[in-house]
């Protein structure tokens, strides 16, 4: 049975059926649909997780990888500003190999402040070396919650997952849902079990070891090597996860590339408009596709060559900017297409929550707009 | 009431803290660390700011923890431990382990405590989880090369505040933490020094008994900062203590005691005269700056006294 709920409200949902141990979490828009669903899910009775008011994310991050790493299964959420406070204490938790599954409004990075969406905050910690998945509306972002316990735990990830969904578009607009049965998720998500917790006073071990020269490389090797690993337990778990919903998840998701000469490659949100309007230009006789990136981290490189293969413009949106170098999908896209003799362009658009309507979509696959599309008038005087 | 022989029986199984680690001579660190974990009779899980105790210890691969040991950062060891501690709550709650069977005890340095590590503790103490915060407090940025604190004291020369021809050092006063953690109405808080080794464990008693956040602030030194001989590390704290710099007392539940009075308080020359990082204070040029720190002290242990018969 379908629901009407928003993306915040579909992840509260994820998080009462995970009903992990402790959810250590502070306010920030647009996240905070997703700890007030949960909190009074809690208050209620019907999640029983510790939920720790903490009094800041760098907080919320160093009390998930506390309890993640004491024995209890550990979910949070952030947005924004606040993923860029944590962003220290994310590199460490994936160096921890801490299992911690965190939702991600995803919005804009100051300044000027802004609270709508973009994806500059994730692009932050793009390098720190945990999972990003990238889900295109309520519905993604709850199967991806579920998937995301499971992909956290597996014993050769045991990394950070976070499941991006975009702030207000997805976080705040209210879409059907189809949840799955409570006892469905539990049993999907299994019990929590990590080797050597911190609790366990009978065999004791160190965490969080300071490493010279002589071993800091070969340990960051070790989790670049846990991160590649991903790619198999996300086409394992949405599997597994399919049987149950009869929908599937991937890393990438190729919209109508048949014979496609024109491909936009989009994350988030987005790539519902772009659908939309492909729809409408294929019934106009256009040969137009999507490429959407569910999986940014680990990035899907050979799949995305596979599904482009031949196709003659590849357009990347990219709704974070990386001024001075080139924006973080385009830069994928380019590394992904080396050699091959497709034409690539990319453009930025939709910072600080700039829609995007399909009618811009279809100027986008008719020209090249530019490195920035939608931005009103001249470059800023000096 | 802890006794010598209750520390030595509980070392004498395996040492929380074994030999070792790379700490220097005379540095009162694991004083405070063993004296604090012998103690303790429960098991326990260590959290450790980062600071000299997380790199002197914890060289990949080398530990000389003998207990559950975990650093994240520098800044955030409450926060950690608040983790920890509800992890614990939790796995007690719903599946039936024992509640509060393990004690978690965060060491941090002043640093971690006083400066950048502030705000989690004081979220994590107004939260109220139950665990022990001991402060190892020898007064600067040792780790890195002895740089000023928010616990340095006035007049002492720093690399950060050093002594020259127009300074004589930290021009500021040291923050009064212990205070600071008293505003956050926690049942347990307590100044000790590392070399009164009885009265410590005694509050370590105290702390880990009460049925909340406790916080410890001890005093303990650092040969290079401080700039004295190693083996003169019990005498140049001892004279922390008689010169009234460093008062032993302890706030329960908002009640404050005072541990320890000296008999015959020594004048704070014959601390300073002890550390090369006051030297400078020494000269005669500098007799309105040690005025001004003995009349300092005097009237914050008259403050003390007034909030111990309060």
């Amino acid at each position: 049975m379908k629901e009407l709920l928003t993306g915040g409200e579909a992840v509260a949902h994820a998080m009462r059926q995970i009903d992990p141990d402790v959810v250590p979490v502070y306010p920030i828009t647009p996240q905070t649909p997703i700890i007030q669903g949960f909190a009074k899910f809690v208050a209620d009775g019907r999640a029983h997780a510790e939920l720790v008011d903490v009094e800041s994310e760098h907080s919320a991050m160093s009390a998930a990888i506390g309890s993640a790493l004491a024995g209890a299964r550990t979910i949070t959420a952030t947005s924004s500003q606040g993923l860029a406070l944590m962003a220290e204490v994310v590199y460490i938790a994936a160096s921890m190999r801490a299992p911690i599954v965190m939702a991600v409004g995803n919005r804009a990075l100051s300044g000027p402040v802004n609270i709508h969406c973009d994806h500059s905050d994730s692009m932050l910690i793009r390098d720190s070396g945990v999972v990003q998945l990238f889900a295109e509306n309520a519905q993604e972002s709850y199967d991806f919650m579920v998937a995301a316990t499971r992909i956290a735990e597996d014993p050769k990830v045991m990394l950070p997952v976070l499941v991006c969904l975009d702030g207000f578009t997805i976080t705040h607009a209210a879409e059907p849902v189809e949840l799955l049965a409570d006892e469905e998720v539990r049993h999907f998500v299994g019990d929590y079990d990590l080797p050597h917790p911190i609790l366990d006073v009978r065999e004791p071990a160190s965490h969080g070891l300071f490493a010279m020269p002589d071993h800091y490389f070969e340990l960051r090797r070790q989790q670049a090597a846990a991160l590649d690993y991903v790619q198999l337990v996300l086409a394992e778990t949405a599997s597994a996860l399919e049987v149950l919903t009869g929908r599937r998840l991937s890393a990438v998701e190729e919209y109508r590339l048949d014979d496609a000469d024109r491909v936009i490659v989009a994350l988030g949100a987005t790539a519902g408009t772009v659908k939309d309007t492909v729809d409408e230009l294929r019934l106009e006789g256009e040969n137009v596709g999507l490429l959407r990136i569910c999986s940014f981290r680990p990035f899907p490189s050979v799949e995305v060559a596979a599904a482009l293969a031949g196709v003659e413009t590849v357009i990347v949106l990219d709704r974070a900017d990386s001024p001075g170098g080139t924006p973080p999908l385009h830069a994928e896209l380019a590394a992904c297409l080396y050699g091959s003799r497709c034409a690539l362009r990319g453009h930025v658009y939709g910072l600080g929550g700039r829609d995007l309507h399909s009618e811009d979509v279809r100027e986008i696959f008719a020209f090249d707009q530019g490195a920035y599309f939608g931005v009103r008038g001249d470059e800023c005087p000096a | 009431m802890s006794r010598l022989k209750t520390l030595v029986r509980n070392q004498a199984g395996v040492q929380p803290l074994r030999g070792g680690h790379a700490l220097c001579q005379g540095c009162g660190i694991p004083l405070v660390v063993r004296t604090v974990l012998s103690t303790i009779e429960q098991p326990v899980v260590v959290v450790n700011a980062s600071g000299c105790l997380e790199v002197a210890t914890t060289r990949y691969p080398t530990t000389a923890w003998n207990v559950p040991w975990i650093h994240v950062a520098f800044e955030n060891a409450a926060a950690v431990a608040s983790g920890i501690e509800s992890a614990q709550r939790a796995l007690a709650r719903r599946h039936g382990l024992p509640a509060g069977e393990v004690a978690i005890v965060v060491f941090a340095g002043d640093g971690g405590t006083y400066d950048i590590g502030l705000q989690a503790l004081s979220g994590a103490m107004e939260r109220g989880h139950r665990f022990l915060f001991v402060c190892y407090d020898n007064e600067a940025y040792m780790n890195t090369g002895v740089q000023r604190s928010g616990a340095t004291p006035y007049g002492a020369s720093t690399t950060t505040s050093p002594s020259g021809s127009e300074s004589f050092g930290k021009a500021q006063k040291r923050k009064d933490m212990t205070a600071i953690v008293v505003g956050h109405h926690v049942p347990y808080v307590a100044q000790a020094v590392a070399t009164h080794w009885h009265d410590l464990s005694c509050k370590v008693s105290a702390a880990v008994a009460a049925d909340g956040p406790s916080f410890l602030n001890v005093l303990t030194d650092c040969p290079v900062g401080w700039g004295h001989e190693p083996r003169l590390m019990p005498h140049v704290l001892n004279a922390a203590v008689e010169s009234l710099y460093w008062p032993l007392y302890e706030v329960v539940d908002g009640r404050y005691a005072l541990s320890y009075e000296p008999e015959h308080p020594i004048p704070i020359e014959d601390w300073l005269r002890l550390q090369a990082r006051f030297a400078h204070l020494l000269q005669p040029d500098a007799r309105p700056v040690l005025d001004r720190i003995q009349a300092q002290i005097e009237a914050d242990w008259n403050d003390l006294l007034g909030r111990c018969s309060a």
